[in-house]
């Protein structure tokens, strides 16, 4: 049983086991989850709005061609270091902007593919990074200081983590 | 600052469309992007309410609080000054928020935590425990990164979870590497003013 496939399996025995502790527990599980799916509603729906600007702004880019121009230069250095070089826009967009990394992300795995190369790269480096300055900023503006020392090349430096070793594990386990 | 990019992108296609002859095509893109991104959308939703009605129902019954008790001594040991303080739980909630990838449960939580890693701070400079959050919470260490999940499920992959594993040994590896800069960095400026 492949690790895969074992992560598939989380699900239904997740289910099973909120489902019987809700029971044991007298927690609504009716309630809950429908809360709960309205959660991921207002998720989903906060996310459009960014991704369709985003989605307006890379599909008129590629329609222009000027995006092949800019995906063959940087495609030429990431294949120096074995990568192909349209996750580009990906890993400068990470860091930056959450909904530009999933928009940048889905587009991505639906141009090549969920189950390619770069689709699969895509989707674990978006799973495993965070949107660094976003959330570090937040976190700095809630402890109400000013000058955050090393907080932030460190962050940054876990980010290029992140991103290189999502690239290492895709390559090896899909290469 | 995305906005700029947005101007420039959007900018540039037209007038190299038109340059060459494709702007009738870069029109037909905008219309093609927005659509693109109400089927992402549409795509994604169903699993991902499926996910949020479950971590829900987890948390409701307690899960969380369980998950919490579990990683309040890794917390102790990683930030002693907060402990001292009692200050272990809040964090211990931000991260296994995180965990469980409850995205957006998280971030007032990651708030709470950092307000009080914050009243500690001398003079508007961030301690090195503040540091370690946040170096902590940008790590993004997730049991199940369910929005990418849901992404492929909803564009059609054949199995959307067998990217899991590697999610876990790339942000396992990104946290190592964290954990080491930022200890790194504390040794080499953590005890600045000494110079001569």
């Amino acid at each position: 049983m492949t690790l895969g496939m074992l992560c598939g399996v989380i699900l239904p025995l997740l289910i099973l086991v909120a489902a019987v502790a809700s029971a044991v527990r007298g927690v609504d599980a009716m309630d809950a989850v429908s809360h709960g799916a309205m959660t991921g509603l207002k998720v989903a729906a906060g996310i459009l709005p960014g991704l369709v600007g985003l989605l307006v702004g890379v599909y008129m880019l590629r329609a222009s061609g000027l995006l092949a121009v800019f995906s063959d230069g940087a495609g030429r250095l990431l294949s120096r270091v074995g990568l192909p070089g349209e996750i580009a826009p990906l890993l400068v967009v990470r860091p930056f902007s959450g909904s530009g990394a999933i928009a940048t992300a889905a587009e991505l795995m639906e141009t090549h593919g969920p189950d390619s190369l770069v689709g699969r790269l895509a989707a674990v480096i978006l799973g495993s990074s965070e949107t660094t300055l976003y959330t570090a900023n937040v976190c700095l503006n809630a402890a109400g200081v000013r000058r955050s020392r090393w907080a932030l090349p460190v962050a940054m430096v876990t980010e290029l983590a992140a991103c290189g070793a999502s690239a290492a594990a895709v390559l090896l386990m899909w290469g | 600052m995305l906005t700029y990019i947005w101007i420039a992108m959007v900018v540039l296609s037209v007038v190299y469309g038109a340059a060459t002859g494709r702007i009738e095509a870069v029109g037909q893109g905008a219309m093609d992007g927005a659509k693109a991104a109400v089927n992402l959308c549409m795509a994604m939703l169903a699993p991902m309410c499926l996910w949020s009605g479950l971590t829900e129902l987890l948390t409701r019954v307690g899960a969380l609080g369980g998950l919490n008790r579990l990683l309040s001594p890794v917390m102790g040991r990683l930030f002693p000054e907060a402990k001292r303080h009692g200050d272990t739980a809040l964090i211990a909630a931000n991260i296994g928020a995180n965990v469980l990838g409850l995205g957006n449960a998280a971030t007032p939580l990651s708030i709470r935590a950092s307000k009080a890693l914050g009243k500690r701070c001398e003079g508007g400079v961030a301690s090195a425990e503040l540091c370690r959050l946040i170096v902590l919470n940008t790590a993004s260490l997730q049991l199940l990164p369910m929005t990418v999940c849901s992404i492929r499920a909803g564009l059609g992959s054949e199995a959307p979870f067998d990217i899991v594993p590697a999610v876990w040994i790339s942000s396992g590896a990104a946290l190592c590497v964290g954990l080491g800069a930022m200890f790194l960095a504390e040794k080499l400026f953590g005890k600045g003013r000494k110079r001569k």
